[in-house]
């Protein structure tokens, strides 16, 4: 079963960055990219299970912070090593100033 | 005293995987999002102008040591040019490998394939047991960049200055990489999908040393090798000296990069050919970090970390009689002090490395 999820608030998160939102046991990161969308994401890197919101978002990549693999954080794709599995993504809505994601 | 076993399948790595001591979460000094943001910006303009003169003075050294040939005036300028390939390399492979040293993807890609050959890494290979190195740093038996392996063998040290083991080590593993495949212990580090480009990085070095040779045996001089293969022997003296002292002498299987690296003071021609990685406290903390960054880094949390170490000198004075008394106890490490600011060490943590040895060393 999915459902949306009340996350954050929009200014909750500065443009071009991240946040950690943890919800029923589970991990996510949140981010604002730099054209004003919101996007989330699973909140560890496949790599080696390091929290990504310590990381750097640069334009639409996240970095993680333990051994700078990235991913595109919209596809969730592997960008550079040491990441090679894809990060699973989750779809986000804007409704007022909240942001939503959606689970299962 | 403990009897260390640092191969990859040993039982020290079993035991730190099953301890949960590899792939633990660290300590890190506490720093302000903002802040962190900050210092982890990338930038390619101090990486393009450290680039262009290293290999701008590369090329100058090496071309004034040719037209000197086979003049002893020549020695100089060789001994110049061999400190900036066999050592500034292994920086440059060091920094290009995070990624972090250029903003933009291919000048880290393209720095990193170029330092790594000159140092005598596979790319391949290598950026994968640095990734171990940051994720188990000196857990023995899981880190596969470990220098010092206790108790430490001091004429294998001093052939490091030279560059020997590195170099007896990398040419059969070349070869093997080349013409036989993946080695057994590459492979508990390096993901199956890279295995091809570890062999045609292989090929393709085994190609340029063995042409360099070829010419050197056309010309009836070792000319050519003096600009490629040799520089990896007479000019790897500093990045050994400087690397000696990021680890040595440390702890060993802590979770805490305060008790296990060193950070040291250094002159400005040293942190040029070393990139800054005399702050390793700090670069292990936050590898995000770009060297450039790395002072205003130790500026921002050094209220949090032991006193630096005041020059390379002074630093390898604490540390040379420290790996001395390894000899004798291999559980021997130094435990430097922490500032009145700082968070004190979890000792609970590291209760069977801090032990009775660490109190004794403080």
């Amino acid at each position: 079963m999915t459902q949306w999820i009340d996350a954050c608030a929009t200014d909750d998160i500065d443009a071009e960055d991240l946040i950690r939102f943890d919800h029923a046991g589970a991990t996510y990161a949140i981010y604002h990219a730099p054209d004003g969308k919101f996007y989330a994401t699973a909140g560890k890197c496949t790599h080696e299970e390091v929290h990504l919101a310590d990381g750097l978002v640069m334009d639409y990549v996240i970095e993680c912070p333990k051994h700078n693999g990235q991913f595109d954080y919209r596809t969730g794709e592997a960008k550079r090593a040491p990441v090679c599995i894809n990060l699973k993504t989750y779809p986000v809505k804007v409704e007022g100033a909240r942001v939503f994601i959606q689970v299962s | 005293m403990t009897k260390r076993d640092y191969s990859l399948l040993g039982p020290d790595g079993a035991r730190a995987v099953a301890t949960g001591l590899a792939a633990a979460e660290w300590y890190h000094t506490e720093v302000p999002r903002k802040e962190m943001k900050a210092l982890m910006q990338r930038s390619d303009a101090p990486a393009i102008r450290d680039t262009l003169l290293l290999y701008g003075l590369m090329i100058a050294f090496a071309g004034i040591g040719i037209y000197l040939w086979p003049s002893w005036y020549s020695a100089p300028f060789w001994l110049a040019y061999g400190v900036l390939y066999g050592s500034a390399s292994d920086s440059r492979w060091h920094e290009c490998g995070h990624g972090t040293a250029f903003k933009t993807p291919w000048m880290n890609n393209v720095v990193f394939e170029i330092a790594s050959f000159m140092i005598m890494r596979n790319s391949a290979t290598w950026r994968w047991s640095h990734a171990r190195h940051h994720t188990d740093t000196y857990i023995v038996g899981r880190d596969p960049e470990i220098a010092i392996m206790r108790p430490v063998v001091f004429a294998k040290v001093i052939a490091g200055f030279f560059g020997l083991p590195d170099v007896a080590a990398f040419l059969p593993r070349m070869l093997y990489n080349a013409f036989v495949g993946v080695h057994p212990t590459e492979k508990t580090f390096v993901p199956e999908s890279e295995w091809p480009k570890v062999v045609r990085v292989a090929r393709i070095s085994t190609a340029i040393y063995g042409a360099t040779i070829a010419l050197a045996l056309g010309m009836g001089s070792i000319l050519p090798l003096m600009v490629i293969g040799l520089p990896r022997l007479y000019g790897a003296w500093h990045h050994v000296m400087t690397g000696l002292l990021q680890h040595g002498g440390l702890a060993d299987n802590v979770i805490d990069h305060r008790l296990n690296s060193r950070t040291v003071y250094m002159n400005p021609v040293s942190r040029f050919i070393y990139w800054n990685m005399n702050y390793h406290v700090e670069h292990h903390m936050f590898p995000m970090v770009p060297y450039h960054a790395l002072p205003r880094l130790h500026a921002a949390i050094k209220h949090d970390l032991p006193a630096p170490n005041t020059s390379i000198a002074q630093a390898f004075g604490e540390m040379w009689p420290a790996l001395r008394r390894q000899l004798a106890s291999e559980d021997y490490f130094l435990k430097r002090s922490l500032p009145a600011t700082a968070k004190p060490y979890r000792e609970d943590f590291h209760l069977a490395a801090l032990g009775a040895a660490a109190t004794a060393a403080e």
